[in-house]
């Protein structure tokens, strides 16, 4: 505190060495979180997304350009494709539109029979006196073992995913050799692009009968006292396997995001913390990981997403059961691969209505986890241009 | 301590590493093991036989899935272009452009089942019947989205200075838009349009109720088509150890189609064909 200094980085190396020996976390503690955003040159005028961009088009035409385009010859041939255009883009708008009306229109008669009830109520069956959720034959239908069975997939499927996605992208931004930065970023690649049917395939004759013989034994046995493993669902199906298989589909597109976020992260900032005696992980932690949290979080929230509207890979392994069981290892059913499992064979109108609201449920909340996840993303890569992909 | 902590970080890393690649590497070499053993000559010429015959293959589902794929471009692919001219050309910093731009990234996110269910209720219902018109609609639909916003970024990326020497040239400007600035970003908008077509074959989930399959020859657009996809998930759930020899043979046909197509995008991007336009 005695040295005046105009850098404030330079300050608190200062105030380090004035006030005796202290931890290296402490002096980060105090360093002020930079914005990757105000290290950053100020979007210039036109670029709109905020890129940089040296020759980018002014948001007003020049006026040469004005007197051209105002000039008569061409000028309904230009207004003609000018209108196409705006068309052909207000249909993307119209598909969406479309797609609400008619899911809503589709899921009146399901609203008006149980409203809010078909979210969080069971019906209780007069006969055995439990409780129903889902009974075609007498008309009752409640979602709730579905919201059950996609928040416990996705929740089992980020809690196997994150960290490893989170490794991947540290080990390939910052630790992998060059020479295996393209091939690994090709890989993980590859994982996004193998379809959800052939995941499917693949757990159907290889991760179930694993899970049968050799996880779900194990778990049983070691783990088999919290009530969450119990045994008796001989099939190795249900809403571990899901989870698992769920896990892999995510792990390319939040790996893929957090190193776009990571590597948004300037290099004095890494530089500055390795100059203060830093390790190679204490540098990652404090220098980039701290500062891409808010995109890790984006990331991790657009993986959520996906998960919550998989349906070929889930509806294959989740073994479609319509109640619900505490246990993990039970079988379970999600939103998704409820209706692709009941929508083909649905015999009256409000057991088709009722699935519709599922997929107008499911849409709504994919719709609000997705423009979350874009929001953190964007607040942490604005100004840096896509240099990951 | 602090040495020792960064090599664990460090060996957790290459761990996570190992274990990402891992399925994968488990995934592709089971498949070509069981695929690359039932793949024969009849595979590629014959329709599916009856359940208890041998032989037999998915040749109608490989036109079908063809056909959907074809349907699906025809309308993806050129409002998704003109949406992304529109974004980068015309309606740059609008209100319009930017409620565009979202509903894109909405429609990028809605859930394929979503979309199948949709797309029955609008096309298929009306109708009467399951139909490939309708599946291929439903294809289509979710290509749009990546098709639209590559083609604003690769637009974006071409120069204004080149506009402006073909408007000097009296060129109208929806002839410099067509044939200066969307040829110049050409190379980038046929990588997304490749990337899209990759993604979508191989959808299942909006084929369910839409083109819904079939065990027979059809190339009729108002009929139910078999296609790759859905054959691979019917035969994957179904009892029959020669249904499964074919779900495995038509998935490694399916992921060869589609991993020729993402290494051919990255091979044409990686050799930087759009930095010659910025």
């Amino acid at each position: 505190m005695l040295f005046q200094l105009y850098a404030t980085d330079f300050a608190f190396v200062v105030t380090f060495y004035s006030s005796g020996p202290v931890s290296l976390e402490e002096v980060i503690a105090q360093v002020p979180e930079i914005r990757i955003s105000q290290v950053q040159l100020p979007p210039e005028a036109g670029s709109e997304d905020g890129r940089p961009r040296a020759d980018a088009a002014p948001k007003e035409n020049s006026a040469i350009r004005s007197f051209l385009l105002a000039r008569g010859n061409s000028a309904v041939a230009d207004r003609g494709f000018q209108w196409l255009m705006v068309l052909c883009a207000l249909t993307i708008f119209g598909i969406v539109v479309l797609i609400a009306a008619e899911l809503v229109v589709r899921s009146k008669l399901a609203w008006g029979q149980f409203g809010l009830d078909f979210f969080y109520k069971a019906f209780i069956d007069t006969y055995t006196n439990k409780p129903m959720y889902w009974d075609p034959v007498n008309g009752h239908f409640s979602a709730l073992p579905f919201l059950y069975g996609t928040l416990v997939s996705s929740f089992l499927a980020l809690l196997m995913a994150v960290p490893l996605a989170i490794g991947v992208a540290v080990f390939l931004t910052e630790m992998c050799p060059r020479w295996l930065r393209a091939p690994l970023a090709f890989v993980t690649e590859l994982l996004a692009a193998i379809p959800s049917v052939i995941y499917g395939l693949w757990a159907v004759f290889v991760l179930v009968p694993l899970m049968r013989e050799y996880v779900n034994p194990y778990l049983i046995k070691m783990l088999g006292w919290t009530g969450f493993f119990s045994d008796d669902n001989p099939t190795g199906l249900g809403f571990l396997t899901a989870g698992v298989i769920l896990a892999i589909m995510i792990l390319p597109i939040v790996s893929s995001l957090t190193r776009e976020v990571m590597t948004a992260v300037p290099h004095s900032q890494r530089e500055a913390v390795l100059a203060l005696g830093a390790t190679r992980w204490e540098m990652i932690r404090m220098g980039v990981l701290r500062n891409a949290r808010i995109g890790i979080v984006g990331a991790v929230i657009l993986g959520l997403g996906r998960a919550l509207g998989e349906t070929m890979a889930v509806t294959m392994v989740i073994g479609n059961s319509l109640d619900i069981d505490r246990s993990l290892l039970s079988n379970g059913n999600t939103m998704a691969s409820a209706i692709a499992n009941q929508f083909a064979e649905a015999a009256s109108d409000l057991h088709l209505s009722a699935l519709m609201e599922l997929g107008l449920a499911l849409f709504i909340v994919t719709i609000i986890v997705n423009a979350l996840a874009q929001l953190l993303v964007w607040a942490v890569t604005r100004g840096v241009p896509s240099s990951a992909h | 301590m602090r040495a020792l902590t960064d090599g664990a970080a460090t060996g957790l890393a290459v761990l996570a590493t190992v274990l990402v690649v891992a399925p994968l590497v488990a995934v592709f070499v089971y498949l070509v093991y069981r695929g690359a053993s039932s793949l024969s000559l009849d595979f590629f010429t014959q329709a599916p036989k009856p359940v208890g015959e041998s032989g037999g293959g998915m040749a109608n589902a490989i036109v079908g899935s063809g056909i959907l794929l074809g349907v699906g471009s025809l309308i993806g692919i050129p409002v998704g272009i003109a949406g992304g001219i529109f974004l980068a050309e015309f309606g740059r910093g609008t209100k319009l452009a930017n409620a565009v731009r979202f509903t894109a990234d909405v429609l990028n996110g809605v859930p394929s089942i979503v979309m199948g269910i949709a797309i029955y209720s609008l096309i298929v219902v009306p109708q009467g019947h399951f139909s490939a018109f309708s599946g291929g609609v439903a294809l289509g639909i979710m290509m749009i989205p990546t098709v639209c916003r590559t083609t604003e970024e690769m637009l974006l990326m071409v120069p204004n200075a080149v506009r402006e020497a073909a408007l000097a040239l009296g060129v109208p400007n929806w002839r410099s838009v067509l044939s200066i600035t969307v040829k110049t970003a050409s190379p980038g908008i046929i990588t997304g349009c490749m990337l899209a077509f990759a993604r979508v074959a191989g959808e299942t989930a909006p084929l369910i109720f839409t083109a819904f399959g079939n065990a027979f020859w059809s190339e009729n657009l108002n009929e139910p088509i078999a296609a790759l996809p859905l054959q691979i998930y019917v035969y994957a759930i179904s009892p029959y150890d020669e249904w499964h020899r074919l779900a495995w043979a038509g998935a490694l046909v399916l992921i060869i189609l589609i991993v020729l197509a993402v290494s051919l995008v990255r091979y044409v991007t990686s050799r930087g064909v759009m930095k010659g336009a910025s």
